[in-house]
C-alpha cells in the first residue's frame, strides 16, 4: 500500500462570474503517474494553480495536504521550495539564454552572491541527462525545438529536486515522437521516486501510462478512476457527462450550392517567424456549408485564414482569392469585411474583445458606422442592437453594460461571434470556437452554427478538437505544415484519415 | 415628532444612497475630490488669499495651455503611446508665430492658421514615425524633443529672445471677454454664460437620464439627482460669480472649455471615438474588427500636435514674447496632468475632462504653495509625491472594482 504524498480537500475557487472549481477533492499516491482530464474549462489548469501557489492560499477554499502536513503556498517559490515543481503550457524559459543559464534561473549555483558558472554549466549536464536530452548547455533555449525545450523545463524542475512534478498539457505542441519520449521519460522518472501529475487531452497517452485518473468536468470531480479500471469509453463518459453521440445537434445533409469563396495558390511569408506558414493552398467554399480545415497546432490554419482576411498579421503573400468568382484583393481587414467576410479569432481575449469595455462596445464596433449619422453615435440603436444579439445569441449577462472581462469563456465567446455577425457576414471563419467553455456553451454555439447555416451563411471552421470538427464539417481540407494535404468529404473524415495526413 | 422621524429616516436614506453612489463610483469622483481637498487646505493656509477672484483668475491663466495639451496627451496615452515631443513643439510654435509677426509683419490672424498647421505636421511626423515606420513612441518623439528644441534656436537665432505686441495675442495671452456692462461690480456677459451653461446642463443632465429611464438602466435616485444638479450648477454660479466679480472670464478659459467640449464630444459621442478607445483598449482586436490602428495613431498624434501647437501660442501669449527655453519641461507636465486625471499606462482608459482636472491639481498645488512662500525644491517634491499617489490610487482602485464584481 503506498502513501498519500498530496490531497486537496474541498477546494472552491470563484472567479468573477463563474465558479471554476466547486468542492473539489483530489489526491495523489507517492509514485504514481496521475492523469487529470476533463473538457476546456473543467478546471483542470485552475486546479494545478491552486496547488502550486499561483492562486495564493486565501483565494481560494479548502486545503492542500502535502507529505502529510496542511501547506500554506503563497507563491510558485514556496511550492517549489516544498518539492513541487509547475510546467505550464507556456514554458517559463528565457528564449535569449542559454540552457543552463534557464536551468538554474532564480536559483543559481552561487557563493558569496557571485555564480560559479563552471559548476552551473557541469550541473546543468546532470541534469540534461537525467531527461536525456543530448544538446549543449550552452546553446540559447530559441534554438531548441518545442520538444527540446519542454525537456529543459523538466530538467529545470529536477535541479530543484522536486518529488512532485505537475505538468498541464506538455505534449499538445508536440509531434508524437517527441509526446512518446516525454512520456517514457515520466515512467523512468517515476522509478526514480518522482511522482508526476499530468494534464492532458489525448486520452491515449492516459491508457499508455496512467496509474490512476481524475475527471473533473464542470468544477467538480466526477470520478477517480484505478489503474485496472482506465479505458477510454469510461474517461469520455465521465468527461462529458452523457453519451458523446448526442453532443452535437444535428442538420440537414448538405447539398452542393454554388461557391462564394475560391483561393488559388496562396502562399504566405511569416516575418516574424522567418518561415513560410502557408503554402499554394487552394479551398473552395460554398453556400450554406461548414467546411472545417484540421491539423495540428502551429500547421498554418489560422495563417490561411488570415491571409484571406485582409492579411493583418503582414504576412508576405501571393496567390488570389475569389468571392463569387470575383477577384478581390483585401489590403486590410475592413476590406474583407466590406466584402461580406468576418473572422473571428481563436484568441478572443487577446485578439478578439475589449475586454475593459462592455458587452455593447463589444458587439457595435465592427459596424459602428451603420449605427451612427454623419460620425455620432445613435447609442439608443446601439443599445437595443446589443440587446438583440443578447437575447438571439443567449449571452448570459448581468446587463449589455457588464464589462466582457467579467463573463465567462462562453459568454465571452458569444459576444464575439456577435460581434462578428453584426456586420452581416456572408462568410464567417470561426477559429477554435469552442476553445476554453464549457460543454453546454459548446453546445449552443454548435446549434448557432446550424442557425446561421439554414439562413444561408457560409463557414470555415477551424478546431484542433477532431470530434468536433468531424461532427460539424460537411467537407474538410486538411492543413500540415502550411500544405493542405487533403481534402475529405463528410463520409470519408475519420479520425484515422484525418490525422494520416495531418501528420504527412 | 412622526414628521421629524420621517424627515430623519429620508435623510439616512439619502446619505446612504449617496455612500452607495460615491463607492462604486470612487475612480471617478477621486480627482474632484482632491480637487476639493487641495482648495480647502490652501483656503486655510493662506488665511483665504487662495480663493480670491484674483487669483483664481491667475490660476485659470497658469492652467490653460497645459490642460489644452493634457487633452491631446490623453488620447495618445489612451492608444498605448507617449508624446515626449509636444512641449519642444510648443516652443518652436510660439517661435515662429514671433518671427511671422515681428520679423515678417504677418497679422495674427493669418499667422496663427500657420503655426497650427505646422505643429499638425509636426504631430503627424511623429505619427508616421510610429505607425508607418514603427518605431516606439518614446524614441521617436524623445527625438523630436531634441530636434525641435534646436530649431527653437535656429528661429530666434537673429532676433534673440523676441517680444511681440498685439492685441490678439495679448487677449490670448491675459485678456477677457467683453462685459457688455458691468452690473453692481460684476461682469454681466460672464454672468450670463454661467447661467447659460447651467441651464444648458441641467437639461442635457435631465434628457439622459429620461432615456436611461426609459431603457431601464440604472440610474441615481431621484434625491441624489437633484442634489447632484443642485450641487454642481451652484459650483459653475460660485466659479462664475467669482470671476465675474474680478475680470470675468478670460480668452485662456474659454479656448480651454471650447477645447474640452469638441474632444468630450468626439470621444463620447464619434465613431471615431470610439475607434480611439478601441484601438487603446486592444490594437489587435481592433485591428481584426475592422478599424485600421494606422489610422487611428495619425489622427491621434496630428490632434497632438495641433494642441502642442495651440498651448504653444497661448504660452507665448502669456509671456508676450518668445524665448529660448519656450516649452522647456512642459511635456512633464503635460504627462503629469493626463496621468492625475486618470489616464491608465495600460490603454484604452482616460477621459479629456479627467486630464485638465489633471492639469488644475497640478497647477493649484504650485500656486497653493508659491502663495504660502514654499521654494520650488519643495513644489516639485509635492507634486512628485501627488502625481505617483495619484496612480497609486488609480491602480488600487481599479483591482477594488475588479473583485467587487
Amino acid at each position: 500500500m503506498s502513501k498519500t504524498i498530496l490531497e486537496m480537500r474541498n477546494i472552491t475557487k470563484v472567479f468573477p462570474g463563474v465558479k471554476a472549481l466547486d468542492n473539489v477533492n483530489f489526491s495523489v499516491q507517492q509514485g504514481e503517474i496521475h492523469f487529470v482530464v476533463g473538457e476546456n474549462g473543467a478546471g483542470k489548469s485552475t486546479l494545478m494553480k491552486v496547488l502550486s501557489g499561483i492562486y495564493p492560499t486565501g483565494d481560494y477554499e479548502g486545503e492542500i495536504i502535502f507529505n502529510g502536513a496542511i501547506v500554506d503556498f503563497r507563491k510558485i517559490s514556496d511550492s517549489e521550495k516544498a518539492g513541487l515543481a509547475i510546467i505550464n503550457q507556456e514554458l517559463a524559459l528565457v528564449p535569449e539564454m542559454t540552457v543552463y543559464e534557464n536551468i538554474y534561473l532564480a536559483h543559481e549555483i552561487k557563493s558569496n552572491g557571485i555564480i560559479n558558472w563552471n559548476q552551473t554549466i557541469h550541473k546543468a549536464a546532470e541534469q540534461l541527462d537525467k531527461v536525456k536530452l543530448k544538446v549543449n548547455p550552452g546553446l540559447r533555449v530559441k534554438d531548441l525545438n518545442v520538444g527540446q525545450q519542454q525537456l529543459v523545463e523538466i530538467a529545470k524542475a529536477l535541479s530543484k529536486n522536486v518529488t512532485l512534478l505537475i505538468l498541464d498539457e506538455p505534449t499538445a505542441a508536440l509531434n508524437e515522437n517527441d509526446s512518446d519520449n516525454l512520456l517514457n521519460l515520466l515512467v523512468e522518472l517515476k522509478k526514480q521516486g518522482v511522482t508526476s501529475i499530468m494534464i492532458s487531452h489525448k486520452l491515449k497517452e492516459v491508457t499508455a501510462i496512467a496509474d490512476s485518473v481524475t475527471v473533473l468536468r464542470d468544477g467538480k470531480t466526477i470520478s477517480t478512476i484505478s489503474k485496472s479500471e482506465i479505458n477510454e469509453d469510461r474517461i469520455i463518459k465521465d468527461m462529458v457527462g452523457r453519451e458523446i453521440n448526442n453532443i452535437y445537434p444535428p442538420r440537414e445533409k448538405y447539398v452542393d450550392k454554388e461557391i462564394v469563396l475560391e483561393t488559388k495558390n496562396i502562399n504566405s511569408y511569416d516575418f516574424a517567424k522567418s518561415k513560410k506558414v502557408v503554402k499554394n493552398a487552394n479551398i473552395v467554399l460554398r453556400k450554406g456549408e461548414v467546411v472545417g480545415l484540421a491539423g495540428l497546432m502551429g500547421a498554418g490554419r489560422t495563417e490561411l485564414a488570415l491571409t484571406i482576411f485582409g492579411n493583418p498579421k503582414k504576412y508576405d503573400t501571393s496567390g488570389d482569392v475569389y468571392i463569387h468568382g470575383e477577384k478581390v484583393n483585401f489590403k486590410h481587414p475592413k476590406d474583407a469585411i466590406k466584402h461580406g467576410i468576418i473572422y473571428v479569432s481563436e484568441d478572443r481575449k487577446h485578439e478578439g474583445l475589449i475586454l475593459k469595455q462592455d458587452v455593447k462596445q463589444n458587439i457595435s464596433i465592427i459596424n459602428l458606422f451603420s449605427l451612427s449619422k454623419n460620425g455620432i453615435i445613435d447609442k439608443n440603436k446601439e443599445i437595443m442592437i446589443a440587446e438583440k444579439y443578447c437575447k438571439d445569441i443567449n449571452i448570459k449577462t448581468p446587463s449589455i453594460q457588464q464589462i466582457v472581462e467579467n463573463l465567462s469563456g462562453g459568454n465571452q465567446q458569444k459576444v464575439s461571434i456577435s460581434k462578428g455577425l453584426f456586420s452581416n457576414p456572408e462568410i464567417l471563419i470561426l477559429d477554435e470556437p469552442t476553445r476554453g467553455i464549457d460543454v453546454g456553451a459548446k453546445f449552443e454555439i454548435y446549434t448557432l452554427i446550424n442557425e446561421l447555416i439554414n439562413e444561408g451563411m457560409s463557414i470555415i471552421m477551424i478546431s484542433s478538437e477532431l470530434p468536433e470538427l468531424l461532427a460539424m464539417s460537411d467537407r474538410l481540407y486538411v492543413v500540415a505544415e502550411g500544405k493542405i494535404t487533403g481534402e475529405l468529404s463528410k463520409a470519408e473524415a475519420t479520425q484515422e484519415n484525418v490525422m494520416r495526413l495531418a501528420t504527412l | 415628532m412622526k414628521i421629524l422621524k420621517n424627515i430623519g429616516s429620508a435623510f439616512k436614506s439619502f446619505f446612504k444612497d449617496l455612500g452607495n453612489v460615491f463607492r462604486k463610483n470612487i475612480r471617478d469622483y477621486g480627482m474632484y475630490i482632491a480637487l476639493v481637498t487641495i482648495f480647502i487646505f490652501f483656503i486655510i493656509t493662506t488665511g483665504g488669499r487662495f480663493i480670491l477672484p484674483r487669483n483664481m483668475f491667475n490660476l485659470i491663466q497658469q492652467t490653460g495651455y497645459i490642460a489644452v495639451m493634457a487633452v491631446g496627451m490623453t488620447l495618445i496615452i489612451v492608444i498605448r503611446h507617449i508624446d515626449l515631443s509636444v512641449g519642444s513643439i510648443a516652443g518652436f510654435v510660439g517661435a515662429i508665430l514671433a518671427v511671422l509677426v515681428v520679423t515678417f509683419n504677418l497679422p495674427v490672424i493669418l499667422a496663427i492658421p500657420i503655426v497650427l498647421a505646422i505643429g499638425l505636421l509636426a504631430g503627424l511626423l511623429s505619427g508616421y514615425l510610429v505607425a508607418k515606420i514603427g518605431i516606439p513612441a518614446f524614441v521617436a518623439t524623445l527625438g523630436g524633443m531634441f530636434a525641435y528644441k534646436g530649431l527653437i534656436f535656429n528661429t530666434l537665432q537673429s532676433t534673440g529672445t523676441l517680444g511681440i505686441n498685439d492685441p490678439i495675442i495679448k487677449a490670448i495671452g491675459s485678456g477677457t471677454i467683453p462685459s457688455i456692462a458691468i452690473i453692481g461690480g460684476f461682469h454681466l456677459l460672464t454672468i450670463i454664460l454661467g447661467v447659460v451653461a447651467i441651464v444648458l446642463f441641467i437639461f442635457s443632465e435631465i434628457k439622459t437620464r429620461k432615456e436611461r429611464i426609459k431603457y431601464r438602466f440604472e440610474v441615481l435616485s431621484t434625491n441624489l439627482f437633484i442634489a447632484k444638479l443642485a450641487f454642481i450648477g451652484l459650483i459653475v454660479m460660485a466659479i462664475t460669480l467669482l470671476l465675474a466679480s474680478y475680470k470675468g472670464f478670460s480668452w485662456t478659459l474659454i479656448i480651454v472649455l471650447v477645447v474640452v467640449a469638441v474632444y468630450h464630444f468626439l470621444t463620447n459621442k464619434t465613431v471615431l471615438g470610439r475607434h480611439i478607445y478601441a484601438v487603446g483598449g486592444n490594437p489587435d482586436a481592433a485591428e481584426l474588427s475592422g478599424i485600421s490602428v494606422k489610422k487611428i495613431t495619425y489622427i491621434v498624434f496630428g490632434s497632438m500636435g495641433l494642441l502642442s501647437a495651440m498651448g504653444g501660442i497661448m504660452f507665448l501669449a502669456r509671456l508676450s514674447s518668445a524665448t529660448f527655453t519656450a516649452g522647456e519641461g512642459l511635456e512633464l507636465s503635460v504627462i503629469a496632468a493626463a496621468f492625475v486625471g486618470g489616464t491608465s499606462a495600460a490603454g484604452g482608459v482616460g477621459k479629456v475632462t479627467g486630464s485638465i482636472i489633471g492639469a488644475l491639481v497640478m497647477a493649484s498645488l504650485i500656486n497653493g504653495m508659491q502663495m504660502m512662500s514654499l521654494g520650488s525644491n519643495v513644489q516639485n517634491i509635492v507634486s512628485g509625491i501627488i502625481l505617483v499617489s495619484a496612480v497609486i490610487f488609480d491602480v488600487k482602485t481599479r483591482n477594488m472594482k475588479k473583485i467587487e464584481v
